[in-house]
């Protein structure tokens, strides 16, 4: 039923830090590999080894760069995925029922066996989260790997999505942010989650931290810590040394001035 | 609302796992395959694992799409056409191994050294040294000259060890991480993994790259520095920190030679007739060994005796450093540093390191005997890479490094840099090279080492070279770990002599792991006045159908990774962590399903058919019949093996041991890996602390607890730089006498690279340099149809002020030219760059025809090497002599060192990248035009 | 957007086609008999041959028959049933006129205006999407009605009617385009809020997540036909609204004019349609530093 539900009893989502975020493509490769084999059809790729491949990936690592005014460029590694809208116009669009937000925990999901492949949620989705699958002729999105999370096959620690169990430098959190003391909002409440185009009303459920400021040792402003010279050339450099020494007890105390 | 669909959200994922290890890249982490029909449906990380926890990278998780791919080698090759022409006949494994034995059993009895034996991005050295050295050939190693032996030299000659993945950042205590240079290529996991946890700690990362990509991305302060200049950059910290009196004066009394006392007129180290360093006690006053119970060694002591004054290296360093070529003002410009910056950057690393500093609550006993009560943290880390080493002057600005390590105290502490067992270890506990090649007899020793001094080069009687990359000779004296981009070039010229079989394995010499491609191509390919090839039979072994293939006369098909038998070994390059000693074992979770076989295998197959001695026991037999079988029952000294865990008859004997036949069963249930702990007291200070001595010699890692001092004064490298002065027996020639002094200088010091000398630098003004990225490692796999769609292709990215020069715009092309070659390529802009150099992904171009690939592929049509560009040689200075484009000291191929100029030019034909080279016959045909990708039973 | 032939064949002739259902349904003196037989065979063909080409883009067209049921929330669920709806109360319509002879006016009326709600609920799946600016705004249906009652103003003969819808539709759509050029910048949506990174730089797109175009970028992304789109416009102009005007008005005989007025016009529709997709900008398109 593609009505969205009027709240979901949990709000289950990612937070991406994207201070901490390498650009490494270890969360699209886990997602390409278990969605491969799991829920739905298998993600295809056409022309794999020829021109132009183009698989189904449900998760895409972009590369940004930001140029301040006069400073330092930044590169920005940007993972995107669905962001499991709270108002989530994919879902409104479908004319089959296919696409649905769940009840219990507000995940957006697709049942492919309702799926006519008319594409307008793709084109209603600002984030490009759906990408219609080329050989099965149905749309694939993330599924938050529902089919991992409440898995009972699965040892515990693993019921979370596979881009978050994969990912090396741990920049990917999975929670409840209907729970504000959960991981997830917790983060996003500390450091300033933030929603991706909020002027278009979908109100996602994926928070993206901001990147801390960088470079603030390039600003003149800062005055930087003066390092005292204690000499200035070799000679003085061994006077001073044999006052240092004299000052070393014998043990385990250390002095470093 | 309607009802949602009831959805089975715990189905099974899969019938069985079966825990191996990853070989996506040389990280080596346990993976989790789950098995579907029997076969492979699903990789990830595996939790226990020591290296990665249950993380695993985007290569580990494509690993399906590797065993499955279209361009895995199906049986033996025959060349049938002309080398280069990648036509050949499948031929069965009898008679494949009997062609191989037959070109190399003559040569064994009569001059072994005629067989070049290189193994590329071989894991198993340990192994395939033994094969080599039990043939008896001199001409034996893997690809650390290409790769990174600049740091893994540099950190063991300075330190004990390197960084490489033989060591760590403390990530759980450190405050402030400096990385220098490319570094995603090793250790991919365990960083990123530490890279997380200092990120969510909000602790900074100080990137020093050229290029802000990867690691460099998330650095709070980014330092884009001019390439080959790092060096420069350290120094003139250094320099600061010095002048500051910022320096950690306790720990370079005690676990440093910076008190020892030089000889004013050898450069020698003062020593007792224990060849202990001598050192003046700040207690006693007196000259003594520098490791007695008590002893406080003087930094600033001198040393009077039969008219010498003996003064400390600290003095000397003081001497050094203090001078005002490496104050900030003197270096910003030539490292595009601002001096202001580097100022603050001392200044911070200052002040995390002693402002910062911290205790931890655990005691341990040093060497001296001395018992301390706690740890005391440094919180400063640093690592490094290919980034630095790939220079000319790379060992130079890697032994930099350290020092500046050292001096602040940093290593082996807590919040510093910490090594991994087997490290560390002093130079002294390395063997040192063997070359001596006798008929019929295996090698007098170990092929690579560490030198001592002149006395240990790998030359003959007659001076000249004993090994066809001339390692360990005066071009390139601590050539540790040889150099294989040499081997080509040196064998085809003749130069130091000819040799008859080139075998190779995991190399793609033709193509990427190449400088000089086209060369290197014609090399392989010529012919001399009688039409025989002068490089008579070569020999190589690959799981793919790589553009090496096309060159050799036989293949031997390798398996995947996941077919296979493998150790990741203590004796090797293990898969340690700081905190414990680890070795792993790779055993076949599916069955190949193509007449191949894991190479090592086919290595003992071929020992055994040459009855090698060291593979056939006195009865004439063979003693291994495949790798597995050595894995198990090798030893290499008594209760020693390829494997430390579960030795023993019951398999509950750690490190040493009786051979355990159910060793490789227990390695499975334990996922394949074996972990045995550092003890808590044992955890830093490894160098000097008893508990860790005692613990590794427990394990067998050594015989005996050998504590050392860090060497900030490198005295083999004063041994070479004194005999170039025209001491003792074996001196340079008299063409590398001034390089050789200038160049082994035993305190750091700064050089322009090499190739800055023979070119003009106001013509070839741009840097250029390559890196791999992180979701695709050394190319040592296949194109992999998940992996090639992130990075198909690579565009020469080019910074802000050369596009506006340029007048570049988006799908531009130019022509990019050096003292070398010209390539035509497309460009894109990138701003977060040194404004002087342009880079772009290394090895994502591709021949023609290989790779199982469509010849429009983009890797084959817009992807592009900048191999093209680089000679192995630097360009000619009139004197008639070959320069290697390599680090003088240890023979490093200097890639980027690369100059060159770019203009702007039309988009060739087709939009093919210049020069392109005609379609390789492909022995394994095209992939399939889709892929819908799905084992076992669909839900 | 990449201009799919078969969403373009749709709109063009099922609009058209709906429209001149539309003037049938409320035509005073409808045609009968053998007249009525050809006439509706035209606007059926050109209806229902539309919503045909439109499955021929669907992934899954057996499952079809699931579009009926997503009424409450989706516009692409109501064009299916008021399309449907429309056939049928239009064929009942026809069928009376072709085999009885039989006026049924307020089949006619409720005919021509469930076509016009087809035609306006099709113009909804467009204009409804926020994420396409361009589309977003209640022109799109006052232009896609307008269309329809032009072409099945041609189709059905009136002249002066068609001449003057002719000249609204031509307004329409240069105010539609008008106003389209500027809607992505008056949107507000840009890489910045796209990426949140605005306020500490100039956001740009340095790669791609994958270095081949994938599915979002072959169907979000259409640089290549948009360099002619000026070109393009004036030609759809010239054949949608100048060229059938000057026919209608200089060409004598009405029959001839009017075909000829009525081909002309469609393939200026074609034109515009292909159009339409191809200059829309999709947010997804910030995401890639492309429109």
């Amino acid at each position: 039923m593609t009505q969205l539900p009027q709240s979901t009893e949990r709000k289950l989502g990612l937070v991406i830090d994207l201070d901490t975020c390498v650009g490494c493509h270890a969360c699209v490769i886990a997602c390409k590999g278990w969605n491969t084999e799991n829920y739905g059809a298998p993600l295809s790729d056409q022309r794999p080894y020829g021109d132009e491949p183009m698989g189904t990936f449900l998760n895409r690592v972009h590369s940004y760069e930001v140029q301040p005014e006069g400073g330092a460029a930044q590169t920005v590694h940007f993972p995107k995925s669905c962001l499991h809208c709270e108002d989530a116009p994919c879902v409104t669009v479908c004319p089959t029922g296919a696409s649905y937000k769940r009840v219990e925990d507000g995940i957006v999901l697709v049942n492919e066996s309702h799926c006519i492949g008319c594409g307008l949620c793709a084109w209603a989705c600002p984030y490009g989260a759906r990408e219609m699958d080329q050989a099965e002729g149905v749309m694939k999105k993330c599924t938050l790997c529902v089919d991992r999370i409440y898995n009972d096959t699965l040892p515990e620690e693993d019921r979370v999505p596979a881009c978050v169990r994969t990912c090396p430098a741990g920049a990917r959190h999975f929670g409840d942010f209907a729970d504000p003391e959960s991981n997830v909002s917790r983060l996003s409440a500390e450091r300033g989650g933030m929603d991706l185009m909020p002027e278009l009303g979908t109100a996602p459920v994926n928070k993206y931290l901001p990147p801390r400021p960088k470079d603030s040792w390039d600003e003149d402003s800062v005055l930087a810590p003066f390092l005292e010279p204690v000499v200035s050339d070799a000679g003085g450099f061994l006077g001073w040394l044999d006052k240092q020494l004299s000052r070393l007890p014998g043990d385990t105390h250390r002095e470093e001035r | 609302m309607a009802s949602q669909p009831k959805l089975d959200l715990s189905t099974k994922v899969s019938d069985e796992i079966r825990q191996t290890t990853c070989y996506m890249c040389a990280c080596r982490c346990g993976i989790n395959v789950h098995m579907k029909d029997g076969k492979v449906a699903y990789i990830e990380g595996n939790r226990d694992h020591p290296v990665n926890q249950g993380v695993l990278c985007a290569k580990g998780s494509a690993g399906i799409m590797q065993v499955n791919a279209p361009s895995r080698l199906r049986a033996p090759l025959k060349r049938v056409g002309p080398r280069g022409s990648g036509e050949f006949e499948e031929i069965g494994w009898d008679e494949a191994l009997e062609m191989a034995a037959g070109w190399l059993e003559p040569i064994r009895r009569t001059a072994p050294e005629k067989l070049a034996f290189f193994t590329g991005r071989d894991q198993s050295q340990s192994f395939t040294s033994f094969w080599a050295q039990n043939f008896g050939t001199p001409n034996y190693a893997a690809h650390g000259g290409f790769c990174s032996v600049n740091m893994a030299a540099g950190g063991i000659y300075t330190m004990g060890g390197a960084f490489w993945e033989f060591g760590q950042p403390d990530w759980d205590h450190t405050k402030l991480f400096m990385l220098f240079g490319v570094a995603e290529d090793h250790d991919s996991n365990p960083i990123k993994m530490g890279i997380g946890k200092i990120k969510a700690r909000g602790a900074k990362v100080i990137g020093v790259n050229p290029v802000r990509s990867g690691y460099n991305a998330v650095a709070d302060e980014w330092v884009a520095i001019t390439p080959g200049t790092d060096g420069l950059f350290i120094l003139s910290l250094v320099h600061e920190l010095m002048k500051a009196g910022k320096i950690d004066l306790d720990y370079l009394s005690r676990y440093t030679n910076a008190p020892a006392l030089i000889d004013p007129e050898t450069g020698l180290l003062l020593r007792d007739g224990d060849d202990k360093v001598l050192v003046i006690d700040t207690v006693t006053g007196a000259l003594t060994p520098f490791d007695q119970k008590g002893v406080r060694p003087s930094l600033s002591a001198t040393h009077e005796a039969e008219g010498k004054t003996y003064v400390t290296v600290m003095a000397k360093m003081a001497e050094k450093y203090l001078d005002p070529q490496y104050a900030p003002e003197a270096v910003a410009e030539r490292t595009g540093i601002p001096a202001a910056k580097i100022r603050k950057i001392a200044a911070e690393l200052a002040r995390v390191a002693f402002d910062e500093s911290f205790e931890l609550d655990r005691s341990w006993t040093d060497f001296r005997g001395e018992t301390h009560d706690k740890m005391i943290g440094r919180p400063v880390s640093m690592h490094s890479m290919r980034g630095v080493s790939a220079h000319s002057n790379g060992f130079q600005t890697c032994r930099a490094l350290h020092v500046l390590q050292i001096l602040l105290g940093t290593v082996e502490v807590p919040g510093g840099f910490r090594f991994k067992p087997p490290y560390p270890k002093p130079i002294e506990a390395h063997p040192t090279p063997h070359c001596k090649a006798t008929p019929d007899s295996p090698l007098d020793g170990p092929h690579l080492g560490f030198v001592r001094g002149p006395e240990h080069l790998a030359l003959k009687e007659d001076g000249s070279p004993a090994r066809i990359d001339k390692a360990f000779t005066w071009e390139n004296p601590m050539s540790a770990h040889g150099l294989m981009h040499m081997v080509i070039s040196n064998a085809h010229a003749g130069d130091p002599y000819k040799i008859d079989t080139l075998f190779m394995y995991m190399a793609n010499m033709s193509w990427n792991s190449t400088m000089n491609t086209s060369g290197v191509i014609k090399m392989l390919t010529d012919q001399d006045e009688t039409g025989d090839y002068v490089i008579p039979h070569i020999i190589y072994s690959d799981a793919y159908s790589s553009e090496m293939v096309a060159y050799a006369d036989l293949i031997l098909p390798d398996t995947t990774y996941l077919e296979r038998h493998d150790c990741i070994s203590l004796l090797d390059r293990p898969i340690c962590e700081a905190d414990g000693a680890a070795d792993a074992i790779r055993w076949p979770v599916v069955e190949p399903d193509r007449d191949v076989r894991g190479f090592q295998t086919a290595l003992i197959q071929l020992a055994n058919l040459m009855k090698l001695p060291g593979f056939t026991n006195e009865a004439g037999e063979a003693k291994w019949s495949d790798y597995a079988d050595y894995i198990v029952n090798h030893e290499r000294k008594p209760g020693i093996g390829p494997l430390a865990g579960f030795r023993g008859e019951s398999g509950d004997q750690v490190g040493r041991g009786a051979v355990n036949p159910d060793q490789l069963d227990r390695y499975i249930e334990n996922g394949s890996f074996f972990v045995h702990h550092v003890p808590e007291e044992a955890s830093y200070y490894k160098p000097w602390n008893s508990a860790y001595q005692d613990w590794a010699v427990e394990l067998g890692l050594f015989d005996a607890p050998q504590p050392y001092l860090f060497q900030l004064y490198s005295e083999p490298m004063r041994k070479f730089q004194r005999a170039a002065e025209g001491h003792g027996e074996r001196q340079p020639p008299e063409h590398l006498r001034e390089r050789v002094r200038a160049t082994m200088d035993p305190l750091p010091f700064w050089y322009p690279p090499f190739e800055d000398d023979r070119v003009d630098t106001s013509e070839f003004d741009v840097h250029a340099l390559t890196q791999r990225p992180m979701a695709m490692y050394h190319s040592w796999g296949t194109q992999n149809a998940w992996l090639r769609q992130l990075h198909g292709t690579n565009p020469l990215y080019v910074p802000t002020k050369l596009w506006e020069k340029h007048g570049f715009q988006e799908g531009d092309w130019a022509h990019v030219t050096s003292a070398h070659g010209t390539i035509t390529v497309p460009v894109a802009h990138q701003a977060a760059l040194n404004e002087n150099t342009v880079w772009t992904w290394n090895a994502i171009g591709k021949r023609k025809g290989a790779w199982a690939l469509s010849e429009d592929a983009p890797e084959a049509r817009t992807g592009f090497l900048l191999n093209h560009l680089i000679h192995e040689l630097l360009p000619p200075k009139g004197d008639g002599l070959r320069w290697a484009n390599s680090d003088p000291i240890t023979g490093q191929a200097a890639w980027f060192d690369l100059r060159v100029k770019i203009e702007k030019t039309d988009a060739p034909a087709g939009d093919q990248a210049q020069p392109a080279f005609p379609a390789l016959k492909s022995p394994v045909g095209k992939g399939p035009n889709e892929l819908q990708w799905q084992v076992g039973e669909t839900e | 957007m990449h201009p799919a032939t078969s969403v373009i064949l749709f709109t063009t002739l099922s609009g058209v086609g709906f429209g001149f259902l539309a003037w049938l349904g409320v035509d005073p003196s409808p045609p009968t008999g053998l007249g009525a037989f050809w006439a509706f065979t035209l606007a059926f063909g050109l209806a229902v041959g539309g919503l045909i080409a439109s499955t021929f883009h669907l992934g899954h067209p057996e499952r079809a028959w699931r579009a009926f049921s997503q009424w409450r929330s989706s516009w692409l669920s109501r064009e299916a049933i008021c399309a449907v709806a429309a056939l049928l109360v239009m064929a009942v319509y026809a069928a009376a006129l072709i085999f009885a002879g039989r006026h049924l006016p307020l089949a006619g009326w409720i005919g021509a205006a469930l076509s016009l709600l087809t035609v306006f609920t099709t113009s909804m799946i467009y204009g409804q999407l926020k994420t396409i600016p361009r589309w977003n705004t209640p022109l799109t249906s006052a232009l896609f009605l307008s269309y329809a009652l032009t072409g099945g103003a041609l189709l059905s003969g009136r002249i002066t009617a068609a001449v003057m819808l002719l000249v609204i539709t031509a307004l329409l759509q240069f105010t539609w385009w008008r106003r389209g050029d500027s809607a992505l910048a008056e949107s507000g949506s840009t890489l910045g809020t796209a990426t949140r990174l605005s306020d500490r730089g100039t956001v740009r797109s340095v790669a791609h997540p994958h270095s081949s175009p994938n599915y979002l970028m072959r169907e979000f992304i259409h640089v290549i036909g948009r360099k002619h789109a000026q070109k393009l416009r004036i030609i759809a102009l010239l054949l949608t609204a100048a060229l059938p005007i000057l026919i209608l008005v200089f060409i004598p005989a009405p029959t001839v004019a009017l075909a000829l007025a009525a081909l002309i016009h469609l393939a200026g529709v074609a034109t515009a349609r292909w159009l339409f997709f191809a200059e829309a900008e999709h947010t997804v398109g910030l995401y890639y530093g492309l429109r």
